[in-house]
């Protein structure tokens, strides 16, 4: 294996561990834009408490994932950011709310009255935030081309994203992540009530994230719909997708909610691994792959063995913060 | 406004408001663990309530800084994506162990803030000490790849202009990093010490609580003017590397623009660009000579010694220095004092806590015309000598709507953040009595 695909497989990891765990976090913003019932401020209250001790660890994965884009596939990065920078700056708006409006809302003494009443404005970038990220996915699988005479991102900034499958993607993302939550808040809730509410909630976005894979599927153009059953692994990861999935439904179905949420986050890793599978060996499709845009080896050897170290350091403390924080209800 | 300014806007009013945050989230844990540790060694309540409370201010600050960090590494791509395509592997290796150092600050940040009832009191508070760790390794990291832009090294070029031999650790290590690091992350806890301190002078001042503000300020004042006192010695440092390295950045500092022996140090004054004169200043003569180079009767180059597209805007860099200077000198004065008081082991008099109020936001100010004098005087170059700014632009067009959107952005977190400390800073003093008659609405609204 090349260092430069070594790299692109971290990046593979940091962009899963971002969905299971970030991803989750926004999904929580779209349920706290749901709530509603007699349970209403409960629901709030647990996506809250859930939410709270590790959301900014869950963020860092982005971050790395970005890192390590520009660092060792420093033209793909200038590409992408190029012709998308529309979606990015929308996304990193909705970064931004989210995150501030989230600290906000919490550490109010007056509980957003007056001048700060951000809660809103939390759900709202929770929706943001999601589909633009799932634009930006999406668009990665076609229509950058390197213009022959700059040897630059040819891209009129709109075209590569401004299209109904990037959009798909998107809508799909949101309901990907809102699902996710959904489960982890089945499995985070001691109150039967609560934990029924999020069981309709999962099984609902079930149905939401079924549709919207197929509408995805359905705009997609010829040469993604290609991409994705190209490579010889493509039948059974779409399979074993789609095991995960039926799997978590009946779970739910029958209450056992730990199962359900181990079938879920299998189900959400499979569906990055077959995006990631169907988008190789392109970073972004068709003028940038992985090996052409890789730095110079002297670049990519000692950052693979920083990562190792630094993997060293970083897993045991996260490890930590999750058992310090989540052992009472894993346990 | 054209493209490449309105980017240059954008990336400089993203850095400016990033670095508030970040100044705070790197020097505020410090605070925190030694109030931790006070607490835990004396088992005194005030150090645990102060811990705390230093605390809730720490994580919205830290909250913000972390999503408007997260922008900058995206505008880096967005705005810049030649300057990136170039020097992303150069300098990657300290961006990606800044992200290490980045997840550590959040992960031991969270027990920190969430754990105490969950984790030993020896993990809790080895907890805020990782936080500190890693909070000023990351700013370490950062400094080091800003560092490489004025001195780049650890590469070699390529026949077809492309970067090959790259040696991450050279570059990291550039020959800036030294004197930029030491300068910085001591600017960070000076300008935090002092602000925290301004804080706790205006609550005794208002009658609050002094059991608690009055250890409260001890802490901060201590290390205030720690860090205020080291920076005459880390500023010599990084203005004799300046010289050497970047002389066409030091004569923009002093609004030089004649080579001369002996060259006077500038106090004030407003260099007029077309005519190549500084008019108005205060020049105090072999002053310049003996700072930049250590020696009174040095040369120090002048501006005219480089052609006119290769200076940076002279009057910004000068002013900026001026303001850097001017803030750095006054906070040694009040360290000065206070080191005076502390000595005698008399109370602080009120005189003093007002001077510090007023004192409050000097650090903050000399930070961001430090970051002034260091970007602006480095142009028209993004890497000294190898790429212009104008070069690295993205072609996208109109980018003045990025900036005002994030500006806009910016502004309404900016006044939030504030009203929000307020409201967390009053409500916190409710507990204990409410001064009658000094109640404000705010303090009314959380007793009822």
């Amino acid at each position: 294996m090349t260092p430069d695909l070594m790299i692109a497989g971290v990046m593979l990891v940091a962009l899963i561990l971002y969905t299971l765990t970030g991803g989750a976090d926004f999904g929580g913003g779209v349920w706290e834009l749901l709530a509603g019932g007699p349970r209403k401020d409960a629901q709030r209250r647990l996506i809250d408490v859930s939410i709270q001790p590790i959301w900014e660890a869950n963020h860092v994965w982005l971050i790395l994932l970005i890192v390590l884009l520009f660092v060792c596939f420093p033209a793909a990065f200038a590409a992408v950011c190029t012709a998308l920078h529309v979606p990015l700056a929308l996304m990193l708006v909705g970064i931004v709310l989210r995150g501030s409006a989230f600290v906000f809302s919490h550490y109010d003494p007056l509980h957003g009255r007056g001048a700060l009443r951000w809660g809103g404005v939390f759900a709202l970038a929770s929706l943001v935030t999601p589909v633009t990220l799932g634009i930006v996915l999406g668009a990665l699988g076609s229509g950058f081309e390197v213009d022959p005479r700059t040897g630059f991102v040819a891209t009129d900034f709109v075209s590569q994203w401004l299209a109904p499958y990037p959009f798909a993607v998107g809508l799909f993302t949101l309901a990907l992540f809102a699902f996710l939550a959904a489960v982890y808040l089945v499995c985070e809730a001691d109150d039967p009530l609560l934990r029924a509410d999020f069981r309709a909630r999962a099984l609902a976005s079930a149905a939401v994230v079924g549709a919207s894979a197929l509408l995805a599927f359905l705009v997609a153009p010829p040469a993604i719909r290609h991409d994705l059953s190209a490579s010889s692994w493509a039948t059974p990861l779409h399979l074993a997708t789609g095991l995960a999935a039926v799997a978590a439904i009946v779970a739910l179905w029958t209450r056992r909610d730990r199962l359900a949420r181990a079938c879920a986050m299998a189900q959400v890793t499979l569906i990055v691994v077959g995006w990631a599978v169907a988008q190789y060996p392109y970073l972004a499709h068709p003028g940038y792959t992985i090996a052409g845009t890789a730095a110079p080896v002297s670049v990519l050897t000692p950052l693979l063995v920083a990562l190792a170290l630094g993997g060293l350091v970083l897993f045991p403390s996260l490890a930590y913060l999750f058992v310090v924080f989540k052992r009472r209800r894993a346990a | 406004m054209t493209d490449l300014f309105a980017a240059r806007a954008q990336m400089a009013m993203s850095l400016a408001f990033h670095i508030l945050f970040a100044v705070v989230g790197m020097a505020m844990p410090l605070l925190m663990v030694i109030a931790e540790r006070l607490h835990q060694r004396r088992g005194d309540a005030v150090y645990r309530e102060l811990a705390e409370r230093w605390s809730k201010g720490t994580a919205i600050m830290f909250a913000v800084g972390a999503v408007s960090g997260t922008v900058l590494s995206f505008e880096l791509g967005l705005l810049w994506p030649h300057f990136m395509a170039f020097a992303g592997p150069i300098i990657g290796m300290p961006f990606s162990l800044e992200g290490f150092a980045f997840f550590l600050e959040a992960i031991f940040l969270g027990i920190f803030l969430y754990g105490r009832d969950r984790v030993p009191p020896l993990a809790h508070l080895l907890a805020g000490v990782m936080v500190l760790a890693s909070g000023t390794a990351s700013a370490v990291f950062v400094l080091c790849a800003n560092a490489w832009m004025n001195t780049p090294t650890g590469y070699t070029l390529g026949a077809g202009g492309e970067v090959v031999d790259v040696d991450p650790f050279a570059a990291m290590w550039n020959p800036a990093s030294l004197s930029e690091v030491l300068h910085m992350t001591s600017a960070a806890f000076a300008a935090v010490g002092f602000a925290v301190a301004g804080i706790h002078a205006a609550m005794l001042l208002r009658g609050g609580r002094r059991e608690l503000h009055r250890p409260a300020l001890r802490i901060a004042l201590t290390v205030g003017a720690v860090f205020a006192l080291l920076q005459p010695i880390t500023g010599d440092l990084a203005a004799k590397h300046v010289a050497e390295h970047q002389p066409i950045k030091l004569a923009a500092m002093e609004a030089h623009f004649d080579s001369e022996r002996g060259a006077p140090f500038r106090i004030f004054g407003w260099p007029d660009e077309q005519a190549e004169e500084t008019r108005y200043a205060i020049e105090v003569p072999y002053v310049l000579s003996f700072l930049a180079h250590g020696d009174p009767h040095a040369e120090v180059k002048g501006l005219k010694e480089f052609p006119r597209e290769q200076r940076p805007p002279v009057a910004v860099v000068h002013v900026a220095f001026q303001i850097m200077v001017g803030c750095g000198l006054v906070m040694i004065a009040v360290a000065s004092l206070g080191a005076a008081f502390a000595a005698r082991r008399r109370a602080l008099p009120d005189w003093y806590l007002r001077l510090l109020v007023v004192s409050a936001p000097l650090g903050v100010i000399a930070i961001e015309a430090g970051w002034t004098v260091t970007e602006v005087g480095r142009q028209p170059w993004v890497i000294q000598g190898v790429l212009r700014t104008a070069d690295a632009v993205t072609p996208m067009p109109h980018l003045v709507v990025p900036f005002a959107a994030f500006t806009a952005l910016y502004v309404v977190l900016g006044v939030t953040v504030l009203v929000l400390l307020r409201r967390v800073v009053f409500a916190a003093e409710v507990p204990a009595h409410v001064p009658v008659g000094m109640s404000s609405e705010t303090s009314r609204e959380v007793a009822r």
